[in-house]
């Protein structure tokens, strides 16, 4: 049944909203970030992933952050496909930060591959508790019973979930061992998970009455607005002048930031009665800074260090380092190298950055949304002076994330604020803040060369790419080391160590320290294979024209599926095999081979998705109409065809890979920004100009029907769409690009080269 | 100090007159459903109604609505034929700029009730959807645009039912 769910209770802290609010008739629930119907409060709780109370209300902890993925729907019918439960008594409540739920992680197309074994065995865990008790009520055998909809049955009698709750003796708790030795259903039996429904999410976001970190309000509170300083590291203020900002109504003072934390050097913060007035006053304030030595660094200065960096042969960790590629290089018949890069791209997530941190009853609160708690509050903690458990991050929707707000660090000034002046701090950036101090994809270098050995044989492979690393700068711990000790970014390289057989295969990730130093460099949607493949896929076809080859037969060839590309348990089961599965399947539903009219080509690409040990096997074509006289590529259809293991909910795993392929195509022609002068140029959407309606081209998407582990949706067809359009302009006008993003002046000059 | 009506109310606000009406909205009168996204008119999330007509909050100051009707998202009611075609087609992601979306396709459609593909994308192409939901968007605007079949006496029944 799919009928809209009540609407997305409102927190309770508004309660007490603005007198305006009031007048409106705000009513507010007790509620977290909840979704569906109301609970009693769990009478039953098997684990600490969801609990049911005395009505059979189910309610589904979910430790992820909503942004658009509809997560909460996915994760809960995962739970209550096993639990058996009724869909329609499911609640979902997105919790705030507790050291319980383990890490708070929302990013990497993770949560439905994570949460996939862990809350099925939950799911049965409590299937289990709830039919020995029914089964008990009902005075019949546990194995007679058949349970259905939060209803146990036998013998033409039966007992609901609520009255087994109610008679208040069912205590069963299960521990993460008891969970991980949990049988799991068989595909076949599955009732929710691959059946499709409305997402619990949407109504909400369809009537105004969504609620979002920037719609977080407390009696009392101050605006904020932030003076951004001149460059993201070592600014630091040497004075302030608010003698003109003193003439806007409503201004009240302004911080200068003290950040043990180090997070915010150099910022000021405005303090006013509203946003307008912090607005205004902001832009009166007069502040000069010293700053570091970045201050005048240039998107060419980074891309310049980067091929220094990448020509030195020892740099870098080697993230695969077979023997043999040197000498096999010697020992070519012919070789191929080229250069590839990518211009800095912004996260430009709608809702601006933003929180409201207060202090109530010796707890910190940060009121924002964010999608790595478990990253920003050991920060927090060092910037107030405070332990990590008397801070706790509420919950909201995220008016977009796309790795944005993996870093948190907008609340550390909103928190010092706080604690500054005592009271409740709203800091608001606008859209500029916002964008100046994005924590934006790194430009890029890569170069890649592969040896031709007999009739054209592939014989060895070598990848360097050079980038700005998000991990190293701000999550060190999740850096693995490479074959020679050096540890890398797997973010800023994961998909260079790719499915293909190529011979002997040495992949070298190598961290822009300029970069790192000149700004704070993010995890942007489909991070690392977001551009390493442009390089990998836009070389292999050069490689297979290079050798008259034709680029799928070329790249068919390699995905053979021999040795580490082999594949097995638990999520990379068939390997290579899959990913060629996909790339043919995909190449026949768009006509590859078939004739094109003048100036139109078909190009094509195909990836793991984010990582080897969860690929989600995908590939693309791209059909690219190319006008000579402008060299504007104009995208007409995208097709893509993806095999992500199960999927647990068909329209919202549709719905990403419809947003995620127009995101690459929108990073590929219409995006890309240029740093200079220690910050990003294009502050506004003025500047920088994401794909519209209007681009959009026709869309064929096809999902193959598979039994295996299910992988992440959110981001693997962001890889692919890219080079699938660079291959198409060579194909439609025989101009090879190897920037992003694809100017009409590139293909142009391209053209007579 | 400005008076208009808000949703069928009158309201007065304080604060300076070239205070952006997108933030008197907000902040003023509580109303959060009206969404900042660039500030300089070019995404489209602040979207309202002023006598019927479509505009930016972010650049309107308040003092320009004096005397007018000011409809937001909250004041479509929750059930206009684009907010159920909106849950029908599942267009929200983040749904974040889909406030000002679906305020932008209602002046459209009363405008425009049946609007072809390329009235469509006229008309919301100043209307940002960084999740690039466009797809979904656009469908629900053509559900909601549909020539709707006379009502059958079944559906009365059924909708009794519910």
């Amino acid at each position: 049944m799919n009928k809209p769910l009540p609407d997305l209770s409102r927190r309770s802290f508004l309660a007490t909203a603005a007198a305006g609010g009031a007048l409106f008739g705000f009513v507010p629930a007790a509620q977290a970030l909840a979704l569906g119907p109301a609970s009693t409060g769990a009478g039953f709780e098997p684990t600490i992933w969801y609990g049911i109370d005395r009505d059979g209300i189910v309610t589904v902890n979910v430790i992820r952050a909503e942004m658009g993925q509809h997560v909460g729907t996915a994760i809960a019918r995962i739970v209550a496909d096993e639990l058996e439960a009724d869909w329609d008594k499911v609640r979902i409540v997105h919790v705030d930060s507790d050291p319980k739920w383990g890490l708070m992680v929302t990013g990497g197309s993770w949560s439905v591959w994570q949460s996939y074994p862990l809350m099925s065995q939950a799911g049965a865990a409590g299937r289990i508790a709830l039919t020995e008790a029914g089964a008990k009520m009902l005075g019949a055998d546990p194995k007679a019973c058949t349970v259905r909809k939060g209803v146990v049955s036998a013998g033409g009698k039966s007992v609901t979930y609520g009255q087994i709750v109610a008679k208040g003796e069912l205590k069963r708790t299960f521990s993460a061992d008891d969970l991980k030795a949990m049988p799991i259903k068989a595909k076949a039996d599955r009732r929710l998970i691959g059946h499709d429904t409305h997402a619990r999410d949407i109504p909400a976001k369809t009537n105004g009455q969504g609620v979002y970190g920037l719609d977080a309000v407390v009696p009392g509170m101050v605006y904020a607005r932030p003076k951004i300083p001149p460059t993201r590291n070592e600014s630091k203020v040497v004075s302030v002048d608010d003698s003109a900002a003193k003439a806007v109504p409503g201004y009240q003072r302004y911080l200068v930031l003290d950040d043990p934390s180090n997070t915010v050097p150099g910022w000021v913060v405005v303090l006013a009665d509203s946003f307008v007035a912090a607005d205004r006053a902001c832009e009166a304030l007069k502040v000069s800074w010293t700053n570091g030595d970045t201050a005048k660094v240039s998107e060419a200065d980074l891309q310049a260090h980067a091929a220094k960096l990448i020509a030195d042969p020892k740099s870098g960790g080697t993230v695969v380092d077979d023997p043999g590629v040197d000498d096999a290089f010697k020992a070519a018949k012919s070789t191929l190298e080229a250069t590839y890069t990518t211009a800095s791209a912004l996260h430009f997530q709608m809702e601006p950055v933003n929180a409201l941190a207060l202090e109530k009853d010796g707890v910190f609160e940060i009121h924002t949304g964010n999608q790595w708690q478990s990253l920003i509050l050991p920060t927090l903690s060092k910037a107030l002076g405070r332990p990590e458990d008397k801070i706790v991050m509420k919950t909201y929707l995220l008016g977009g994330g796309f790795g944005r707000r993996l870093n948190g660090d907008y609340a550390v000034p909103a928190a010092l604020a706080a604690k500054a002046i005592g009271k409740p701090v709203k800091l608001v950036f606008t859209r500029a803040d916002d964008i100046r101090f994005d924590s934006f994809r790194s430009p890029s270098v890569q170069t890649v060369r592969m040896a031709f050995g007999d009739g054209g044989r592939v014989a060895a492979m070598d990848h360097a790419a050079c980038a700005g690393w998000p991990t190293e700068v701000m999550a060190p711990f999740f850096m693995p080391k490479g074959a020679n000790g050096v540890a890398y970014d797997p973010f800023a390289i994961n998909g260079a160590n790719h499915w293909y057989t190529v011979g002997a295969h040495r992949v070298r990730a190598i961290s822009n320290d300029l970069a790192n130093r000149a700004f704070r460099p993010g995890w942007l949607r489909s991070v690392g294979p977001g551009w390493t493949n442009w390089a990998v896929e836009s070389f292999m076809d050069e490689a297979a024209h290079a050798q008259g080859v034709d680029p799928l037969a070329f790249r068919l060839k390699l995905l053979d599926g021999a040795g580490r590309n082999a594949g097995g348990p638990p999520s990379a089961m068939g390997g290579a095999k899959r990913q060629a599965a996909v790339l043919a399947r995909c190449a026949k539903a768009a006509g590859w081979g078939g004739k094109l009219p003048a100036g139109t080509g078909l190009g094509l690409a195909t990836t793991f998705g984010q990582e080897r040990d969860m690929p989600t096997w995908i590939a693309c074509a791209a059909r690219v109409k190319v006008d000579r006289k402008t060299g504007e590529a104009k995208v007409e259809k995208l097709t893509l065809v993806v095999d992500a293991g199960a999927i647990v909910h068909p329209d919202g795993a549709l719905a990403q890979m419809e947003g995620a392929a127009l995101w690459g195509m929108s990073l590929a022609l219409f995006e890309g920004a240029s740093f200079a002068d220690g910050q990003i140029q294009e502050t506004n959407l003025d500047a920088y100009t994401p794909l519209r309606m209007s681009d959009v081209p026709d869309l064929h998407i096809e999902f193959v029907d598979s039994p295996e582990v299910p992988v992440g949706l959110g981001e693997p067809a962001t890889t692919v769409v890219g080079p699938a359009i660079g291959n198409a302009i060579f194909a439609a006008c025989g101009a090879r690009v190897r920037h992003l993003p694809i100017r009409p002046d590139a293909v142009l000059k391209a053209m007579k080269t | 100090m400005t008076s208009f009506q808000l949703n069928g109310r009158t309201v007065q606000v304080e604060g300076p007159d070239d205070a952006p009406l997108l933030w008197v909205i907000r902040d003023q009168l509580g109303l959060k459903g009206t969404k900042f996204g660039c500030g300089i008119g070019q995404c489209g999330a602040c979207t309202v109604h002023v006598d019927g007509q479509a505009i930016r909050s972010c650049l309107t100051p308040a003092s320009a609505v004096a005397g007018s009707k000011v409809t937001t998202i909250e004041g479509l009611g929750g059930s206009h034929p684009l907010q159920k075609a909106w849950v029908e087609a599942q267009a929200p992601q983040c749904g974040y700029c889909q406030s000002g979306q679906i305020m932008q396709a209602a002046a459209l459609l009363k405008s425009t009730p049946h609007p072809s593909d390329a009235d469509i994308e006229a008309a919301m192409n100043g209307n940002l959807c960084r999740c690039m939901a466009y797809v979904r968007i656009k469908k629900a605007i053509k559900l909601a645009s549909a020539p709707k079949p006379a009502a059958k006496p079944a559906a009365k029944t059924a909708r009794a039912k519910a």
